[in-house]
């Protein structure tokens, strides 16, 4: 889409700029000109929510490690010490901790939506695989960031989440043991996660980069799937989608101050209030509430299958969920992208976002009784769906015939 | 099927943010929640109930647990319990401090002290209270919390409830019974508490009506001298203690949403304004 430029150097200075390194001409061509369907909704502005988030965690976590001391002796009180004794550390500290969390619920419904019009098939798999990356990447870094205050759920996560890598074969020790820096989770755990967790932001950072990039070949998707025929079906994203893209921003900002500035606690847990303690196991070891649904996947595999034990049995489930997310361009082959247009689909799709949900309440749950039942019931179909409904699908549904293009789909609605 | 669609999504978000509450203890009694005066967006501290509390700690919770993270000074810090400058250096003189630099190794304390733990180390704290180790009081009313039922809890995200610790210790410092009910097996030196995860707590029963005698200053009413109220403002204390800055955090929120809702809405008022002719 950058074949076609409208920049013209303004002054000598910009041209001489723009000869030796054309920054201002990338901007115009890439922030303020590029064609973008104009009939893309709110759903679509959480991909500059989610950079604003990204943005968000950067800045407080800076500002944080000027603070924070990585130490198993004084990592705790240090936190405390933030919210106590640093100005506005209370204010930085609960944006940063409920940041995580809003983070992560942007995160999810931009997923949803890609997977609701089908923002993964071509020409856009790798925008899609790349965005995969980016959300197994904030996983990553989000739960070393939990570690970080050592209260006793930073502690136990950590035992329980690193102890599913010694399931791996042959070499499921050594990895546990080079992730921990020892045979327990402890203070070389503390600052190898304190390290790592400051480098992967900027590594998402970049993944982010590129996943822009790889938007910006083909263009976005938008609520009919249909690609962009002409100009018509286009508007430069400046100012149209800038100030959009703004509006959602500072509305998703409300929920966010809410939680930040009158219950900043209460998407964590009390336990975390309690220092890290190896003696004392609680009661129940829960995740963060975005980690939940894999959780769930990976307790659901409590039987021997074979000659895989039921601990390596989790863990292949749970890497295959990931799987599933990355190879979703191929198990879904229809032709039509927007959920809109397919009838069967659509059904499907609800009943996937509802066994999600699903899986997230399981996983806070504790495994007994029915819950385990449940908890196999949702991952069998978390699977049924990728690799037998989607590709099902794809052959047998007959979907509603598409609008030629995007404008006339506007323009029927608008005379409707 | 976009209204569906955004109910779903707010369901999702709903259930999503909610599910770390469930995982706790599903076998506690249900615990009643108080009407406290720092609940709530405009929620503020009562400075006579923190000092009443103040009082508690003090004369009796202080004889066993410590607050390591409080010191002198912050009892005369806006938004707590309002003692001035000079009252808070007269008690914290009242204190010994351990200081090595000073002569002898220890000093009378000044208002930078942390508050002293009353044991030298966590083994003298178990072996002074049969094993049990009396926790530290700096962060414990957020590290205690309850469990609403389902549906309940959902609604706490929209009323911001952060009130379930404080509830808990209220609950618990009202929850002893003389004696454990029939066929249950307390261990020697174990009380029976309703509250407390298993029942059985190293700890005695802390207060009883009457048990300290509350100053009235002139104009104001009595305060009953009742173990409800001593709990009721002891509770109110450590939440104080936990979070010594929640006055000034929540008038800062509301300042902020207030901005953010009038921000958006003129947000909203310029993109309809860029937008207008568009068909989309």
């Amino acid at each position: 889409m950058s074949e076609h430029s409208t920049y013209v150097p303004g002054s000598a200075a910009e041209k001489w700029l723009d000869e030796r390194l054309p920054v201002a001409r990338f901007a115009k061509e890439h922030l303020m000109d590029f064609p973008t369907p104009k009939n893309l909704n709110y759903w679509w502005t959480f991909g500059a929510i989610l950079v604003m988030c990204l943005g968000v965690q950067i800045v407080t976590g800076i500002i944080l490690a000027m603070h924070y001391t990585p130490n198993v002796a004084m990592a705790f009180d240090s936190v405390e010490h933030i919210r106590r004794n640093v100005n506005g550390g209370r204010i930085i500290q609960a944006t940063h901790a409920v940041g995580a969390s809003m983070f992560f619920a942007a995160l999810y419904i931009h997923i949803f939506r890609g997977m609701f019009y089908g923002s993964y098939k071509a020409p856009r798999e790798i925008l899609w695989i790349l965005g995969v990356i980016i959300f197994i990447l904030t996983m990553a870094t989000a739960f070393m960031g939990y570690v970080l205050p050592w209260g006793q759920m930073s502690f136990w996560g950590a035992t329980v989440i690193t102890n599913i890598f010694s399931a791996i074969p042959i070499v499921g020790e050594s990895v546990l043991q080079l992730l921990r820096g020892g045979f327990a989770v402890g203070n070389p755990t503390l600052n190898r996660f304190f390290s790592l967790h400051y480098l992967l932001p900027f590594v998402i950072a970049a993944v982010v980069a590129l996943h822009i990039w790889a938007l910006h070949v083909p263009g976005n998707n938008n609520p009919t799937g249909v690609d962009v025929k002409s100009s018509r079906d286009t508007l430069p994203f400046h100012p149209y989608y800038t100030m959009k893209d703004l509006y959602g921003m500072v509305l998703f900002m409300i929920p966010f101050a809410w939680f930040i500035f009158f219950a900043p606690d209460i998407l964590g847990h009390p336990d975390n209030y309690i220092q890290a303690n190896s003696q004392v196991t609680p009661a129940h070891i829960v995740p963060e509430w975005y980690l939940l649904p894999f959780y769930t996947i990976l307790r659901a595999i409590d039987f021997n299958v074979l000659f895989i034990n039921s601990q390596l049995g989790g863990v292949i489930a749970m890497g295959l969920s990931m799987v599933a997310l990355l190879v979703v361009p191929w198990l879904d082959t229809g032709r039509v992208r927007s959920g809109l247009f397919r009838p069967m689909f659509k059904w499907f799709y609800l009943l996937f976002v509802i066994n999600f949900i699903g899986l997230t309440y399981l996983g806070a749950q504790p495994a007994e009784g029915i819950y385990t039942l449940l908890a196999k019931v949702c991952t069998a179909y978390y699977f049924i769906h990728f690799f037998v409904v989607l590709p099902v699908l794809s052959r047998i549904e007959k979907p509603l015939p598409l609008p030629t293009s995007i404008s006339e789909s506007v323009l029927g609605k608008a005379h409707a | 099927m976009i209204k569906t669609k955004t109910i779903l999504v707010a369901l999702t978000l709903a259930l999503g943010l909610s599910a770390p509450a469930l995982a706790q203890d599903h076998s506690a009694p249900h615990i009643e929640k108080q009407n406290w005066s720092f609940a709530g967006i405009f929620g503020t501290y009562d400075q006579n109930q923190l000092q009443r509390g103040f009082q508690v700690f003090r004369e009796v919770c202080a004889s066993c647990h410590g607050a390591r993270l409080i010191s002198f000074r912050n009892l005369a810090e806006n938004g707590g319990p309002g003692f001035s400058e000079e009252q808070v250096k007269a008690l914290a003189a009242e204190y010994e401090v351990v200081d090595p630099t000073a002569e002898g190794g220890v000093r009378a304390g000044v208002p930078a002290d942390r508050w002293p733990s009353p044991f030298p180390s966590e083994q003298d704290a178990r072996d002074a209270n049969g094993g049990s180790l009396p926790p530290d009081f700096s962060v414990l009313a957020k590290a205690r919390g309850l469990t609403d039922p389902f549906p309940f809890w959902i609604f706490n995200y929209f009323t911001g409830y952060s009130e379930g610790g404080v509830d808990y210790i209220h609950a618990l410092l009202n929850g002893y019974h003389e004696e454990a009910p029939e066929g249950f097996d307390l261990p020697e030196g174990k009380y029976y508490n309703d509250y407390f995860p298993g029942h059985a707590i190293g700890m005695a029963p802390p207060l009883s009506d009457g048990q300290i005698t509350y100053e009235v200053a002139e104009g104001q009413t009595e305060v009953p001298l009742t173990l409800e109220q001593y709990s009721t403002d002891v509770s109110a204390f450590m939440m104080w203690m936990a979070e010594p800055g929640l006055v000034s955090r929540k008038e800062t929120g509301f300042k902020v949403l207030l901005f953010l809702v009038l921000f958006a809405g003129l947000m909203w008022a310029t993109k309809r304004r860029i937008w207008a002719g568009i068909e989309h």
